[in-house]
């Protein structure tokens, strides 16, 4: 009898969970209001501990690193790192202000700004769930971080600033499910959107039956979302599939590794949009990099 | 004591999860650490700390997680917390092979319930990621094989195991 009892009472239990679950998921999504206050909150405290284990990781790693590599081999490789990573960021730069020098409202974009603003920030953490494709870096809204700020890293585009807390931010990669950023083709100006499936690749889909691309084409963003800054390298095509005069898959291999993030930057002003036209811009924002 | 080495271990395999997990395990079926010590939670506990366990790591996983629903994680690793704690107290789950079957059929069912939750919902669509559901299960299974032996390998550990046993049948039979 006490063994049917402890049985049934675990029961009980188990059945009054799932209907204090259902109830917290039935709130959240008829609702449908934003970010939860409880998902800022647990990533304001979690960071914290985020925080203390990346440094717990880094230092250990970078202690056993440290002692079996050859000093000086290290050394030359991190400051070449560092040239490499300033060149490419550099180069992303440039690359940017070349876009923007094309055509006469590129030209008049150009009177309003030369070039973006970023700040450095370190990873600190991957995603809780590994469904999710989501970072964590050490930055929040005191170092001037807000939701939908594009996040870029030397090679391209990154991601977009999802939740920031005081000290830290949720950075959505552009390879999760929910994700998409306005794309380009470099070589033939061919616009799409690069969507995100979950996988290390991206789809790039809207594409017009008559748009001509190639594998190997670059895709870099168009600022049509008005949150990634235009003229940054999304990736390369890696598979092309038409079907009648349409296209049907074409997948991107994306330029970041996002498995090896470490230290990204945020683009603290994203482009701004000619005066009188504010408006309109800022509501496809969120509606360009967000399904 | 034994809930502060739950949420001890929880919170753990949390930080691991966030900090280690992907630097060792990459691509889409990537480990899920949480879900590991939840089972093994099941399995050592019973039900009850099982759902209890999964609830907790569940629901703290999603309010880490973007723009996900706040109860789908939870729901999914309550119901395997349960499900696995009674399987582990009705049939003899002591072996590797067992626990390993265990481990592969609980994640791949966590999956089942996430995936399906959010496609019923109509908020994510996650498509039919069969290689990465499959392949998740795989490393979740050896992790959580490894796991038990590691921890029965510890000194003293299934002395303590067999005399907690012990004692629990002695109440049992006074109650």
């Amino acid at each position: 009898m006490p063994a049917l009892d402890v049985r049934r009472r675990s029961g009980y239990l188990f059945l009054a969970v799932l209907i204090a679950q259902i109830v917290i998921i039935s709130a959240q999504v008829s609702t449908k209001s934003g970010a939860p206050v409880l998902e800022a909150v647990a990533l304001g405290l979690f960071s914290e501990v985020q925080r203390l284990g990346s440094v717990v990781v880094r230092t250990i790693t970078g202690a056993w690193s440290g002692y079996i590599d050859l000093r000086g081999a290290r050394t030359d490789n991190e400051r070449l790192t560092r040239e490499l990573r300033d060149a490419r960021i550099a180069l992303q730069q440039e690359r940017a202000l070349a876009q923007r020098s094309r055509g006469l409202q590129e030209l008049l974009e150009l009177r309003q700004r030369a070039a973006v603003q970023t700040a450095a920030a370190d990873v600190i953490a991957a995603a809780a769930t590994p469904e999710f494709r989501a970072i964590t870096i050490d930055k929040g809204t005191l170092a001037g971080l807000r939701p939908d700020m594009a996040v870029i890293a030397p090679a391209g585009v990154v991601g977009r600033i999802v939740v920031p807390s005081a000290r830290a931010a949720k950075v959505q990669l552009l390879i999760d499910r929910n994700a998409a950023a306005g794309a380009l083709i470099e070589r033939t100006r061919a616009q799409g959107v690069a969507l995100g499936n979950g996988t290390d690749r991206l789809e790039l889909e809207y594409l017009s039956g008559s748009a001509e691309l190639v594998v190997g084409d670059t895709v870099i963003t168009s600022g049509i979302d008005g949150i990634y800054p235009k003229g940054f390298v999304i990736g390369w095509i890696e598979h092309v599939e038409r079907v009648g005069n349409s296209y049907g898959a074409v997948r991107i291999r994306p330029a970041v590794d996002f498995s090896r993030l470490e230290e990204v930057l945020v683009v603290l002003t994203p482009e701004e949009p000619l005066s009188g036209t504010s408006e309109p811009q800022s509501v496809t924002s969120s509606a360009g990099a967000a399904r | 004591m034994r809930f502060l080495g739950v949420v001890g271990a929880l919170a753990l395999a949390l930080v691991l999860q966030t900090t280690v997990a992907q630097l060792v395990v990459r691509g889409t079926g990537a480990v899920d650490l949480v879900l590991v010590v939840v089972m093994y939670v099941a399995l050592s506990y019973g039900p009850t700390t099982g759902l209890l366990a999964g609830a907790a790591a569940g629901l703290t996983q999603d309010a880490l997680s973007t723009g996900g629903v706040i109860g789908i994680g939870g729901l999914a690793k309550t119901v395997i917390g349960y499900v696995t704690g009674l399987l582990g107290s009705q049939f003899i789950v002591a072996k590797p092979l067992p626990r390993f079957v265990v481990f592969y059929v609980a994640t791949v069912m966590h999956a089942v319930i996430f995936m399906g939750l959010y496609e019923l919902l109509q908020l994510r669509e996650f498509g039919l990621p069969y290689g990465g559901v499959l392949s998740q299960a795989l490393v979740n299974a050896v992790v959580g094989i490894v796991a038990f032996q590691a921890i029965e390998l510890l000194p003293g550990a299934m002395e303590r195991r067999s005399a907690h046993r012990g004692g629990m049948r002695v109440k049992r039979r006074l109650d």
